[in-house]
């Protein structure tokens, strides 16, 4: 047994007991300390990070279950090995409910606590494990609140990093509900102007006179109602980032005022005659197809070009579904802090989430687990809970009617159906086809699939 | 370090190849003269009526006030424990001068060969004076100073240091070869 960094808490109020099993596991090379009573172990524990503490049940003062809370409380990592007399079994099980490793009757087993004791190393090094790999993953697969491992993503990450540190105007392009706000929130809070303020604001929905003052506010009697002078969004982002979404739906007018502001990087409020210098980043964003709306004349095109001069692209999720167990490992983690309650996600409403089309991307995501965390009885969140329509039913390979394909084609394209609902999982995949892993993977090299079931970029 | 005195404080005659083959396996396990300390003196309050075994603690305590000078290791036939367990083969001070061994629970009943239960008990031997030499258990294969939570477990080792313990005891005074 390797016990070298393993530190072991000994708390028994006999002095002989301490001594003996110190001196035992001491000789196995643990780093061992004893405490006599409650109140000494848990001083201790605020002192000390343990690995293990074996704690004797009945002492006199603060017994061991009021132990094994405290340590529940002050290092929730440690495993607790309760030692008692035959008398008080109930009590050791008991215990093990309150979270107890496991518990001993006095006096053990040699082997008993040798087997007893690796086990808690080999646990205890799975969780260190466990716990560096997670921090590595997701600091891997993060990008400030942005959480993704697909490399359509990653790439996005890298150039909104690059991009954040310049000053230049950003386009932010994606489907609604694929955190094109988050985005552009992100950039601001990894750029010089972090400091600054980070002003969001649609421009959908609004009337055009609304949208001129709601940007570049308005002078006192402008207008009907304008009772006062007031600070549009351009002033309010002073320093900071402004966010424009839903740019593709501005009208002509206002296509030309901001397209002045831009190359002028000036403005005047509704109603004034005052120049004001304007020191905004602006990042626009929409899920239009400006390309098109300049084509078709709805559009400026010299506008398209001044807010076009960084363009990122966010896939819609459906593209990106390996990154599910990551988002919803990322929205456990928030509904915790908000809930103050930790749900799981069965392995079938994983799967369910999975097979999901998300038309409405990350936010419907979002929104689907609040809505199965605050439905679900009990921890675990079950397919019912997440209130997703059934994905319809559709013949692998389903082609366009009238147009015939070889069987191998409808092959090709179960298979790169099937890997992208697994994430590129093979085993996972090979278990769903009903065919072994090898077969798969020859079949993959066949087709020239990615993992994830896409064909590779010619 | 000077000689290790080899003293047993057992109830039955061990006859006198237990004790030979124990002087033989320590000498060449530790490279120092091991002699054999013929005394009839046992320890007077190590034993517990209760469970009917003898307590460790208290015969190291009493070997380091009435035994040889220098390195002890004492054997017995008896019963051993100490208080958080069921039994021990042996315990000895870590890094200090006194050690007893046990052959109790080295021979089981049925045992075909009664050669193994002296190996074993030798092996037992060199492991408890190694902790006298400061070690620890190690978890290299075969090393004396595996631990053994069964006489099975004795079997698995072999009768002698790994290189990383015997430098460990040639450095604290032995001449482990």
């Amino acid at each position: 047994m390797s016990g070298e960094n393993t530190r072991v808490l000994v708390v028994d109020d006999e002095e002989i007991v301490r001594e003996s099993l110190g001196g035992w596991l001491h000789e196995d090379g643990f780093h061992v300390q004893n405490a006599p009573d409650g109140r000494a172990a848990v001083e201790l524990m605020k002192g000390d990070r343990w690995n293990v503490m074996l704690v004797d049940l009945k002492m006199p003062g603060m017994d061991g279950l009021q132990v094994l809370e405290e340590a529940r409380k002050l290092q929730p990592e440690a495993a607790v090995i309760m030692m008692t007399a035959y008398a008080t079994v109930d009590t050791a099980v008991t215990a093990m409910k309150l979270g107890a490793f496991d518990y001993l009757v006095k006096p053990f087993d040699p082997e008993e606590l040798s087997i007893l004791m690796q086990k808690v190393v080999a646990q205890q090094s799975l969780v260190r494990e466990n716990a560096v790999l997670r921090k590595a993953l997701k600091k891997e697969h993060r990008f400030r609140d942005l959480v993704s491992k697909s490399p359509a993503m990653q790439r996005v990450f890298e150039l909104a990093q690059v991009a954040a540190r310049s000053n230049s105007t950003i386009l932010v392009l994606g489907e609604s509900g694929s955190g094109k706000e988050v985005l552009a929130r992100t950039i601001h809070e990894e750029s010089p102007r972090a400091g600054g303020p980070f002003v969001a604001m649609s421009c959908a929905a609004l009337t055009e006179t609304l949208l001129e003052s709601e940007l570049f506010g308005h002078e006192k009697g402008s207008f009907t109602g304008a009772n006062a002078r007031r600070k549009g969004k351009f002033e309010m982002a002073a320093g900071g980032t402004l966010f424009l979404d839903e740019i593709g739906d501005i009208s002509p007018k206002l296509q030309l005022d901001l397209l002045r502001v831009l190359e002028e990087r000036k403005f005047t409020r509704v109603g004034g005659n005052e120049p004001i210098d304007v020191d905004v980043r602006i990042i626009a964003a929409t899920n239009k197809d400006l390309k098109k709306a300049v084509a078709d004349g709805s559009f400026r095109e010299d506008l398209f070009y001044r807010l076009n001069v960084i363009p990122v692209t966010l896939p819609p999720l459906r593209e990106r579904k390996e990154d599910i167990p990551l988002l919803v490992d990322h929205f456990l983690d928030r509904l915790e802090a908000e809930m103050k309650r930790r749900v799981k996600v069965s392995p079938e409403a994983m799967s369910a989430l999975l097979a999901h089309d998300w038309p409405g991307n990350v936010r419907e995501l979002r929104n689907v687990l609040e809505r199965g965390a605050v439905v679900a009885q009990g921890d675990v969140v079950k397919p019912s809970d997440l209130g997703l329509a059934p994905a319809p039913a559709r013949a692998p390979g389903a082609n366009a009617p009238g147009e015939p394909v070889s069987l191998e084609e409808v092959e090709k394209r179960h298979i790169s159906e099937v890997l992208s609902h697994t994430g590129g999982n093979v085993s996972q995949a090979a278990r769903l086809l009903g065919i072994d892993r090898v077969t798969l993977y020859n079949k993959i090299k066949k087709f020239h699939f990615r993992r994830d079931g896409e064909e590779p970029d010619a | 370090m000077e000689a290790i005195h080899l003293w047993w404080i057992g109830e039955k005659d061990p006859g006198p190849r237990t004790l030979e083959h124990l002087q033989l396996h320590l000498g060449r396990a530790i490279g120092l003269p091991v002699a054999v300390w013929d005394d009839p003196a046992r320890p007077p309050d190590a034993y517990d009526a209760r469970r009917k075994q003898w307590s460790t603690s208290r015969i190291l305590a009493w070997l380091v006030q009435s035994g040889p000078p220098g390195l002890v290791l004492a054997v017995t036939d008896q019963d051993l424990f100490i208080p958080i367990l069921t039994f021990v083969f042996g315990e000895a001070q870590l890094g200090g001068r006194a050690a007893v061994v046990s052959s109790a629970r080295l021979g089981e009943p049925g045992l075909p060969d009664p050669r193994v239960a002296l190996e074993r008990l030798a092996k037992e031997s060199v492991h408890e004076l190694g902790h006298c030499f400061g070690l620890v258990h190690c978890d290299r294969p075969g090393c004396v100073m595996g631990r053994s939570s069964g006489a099975r477990d004795v079997d698995k080792k072999r009768g002698e240091f790994c290189t990383t313990c015997r430098g460990r005891v040639m450095r604290s005074g032995g001449e482990a070869r």
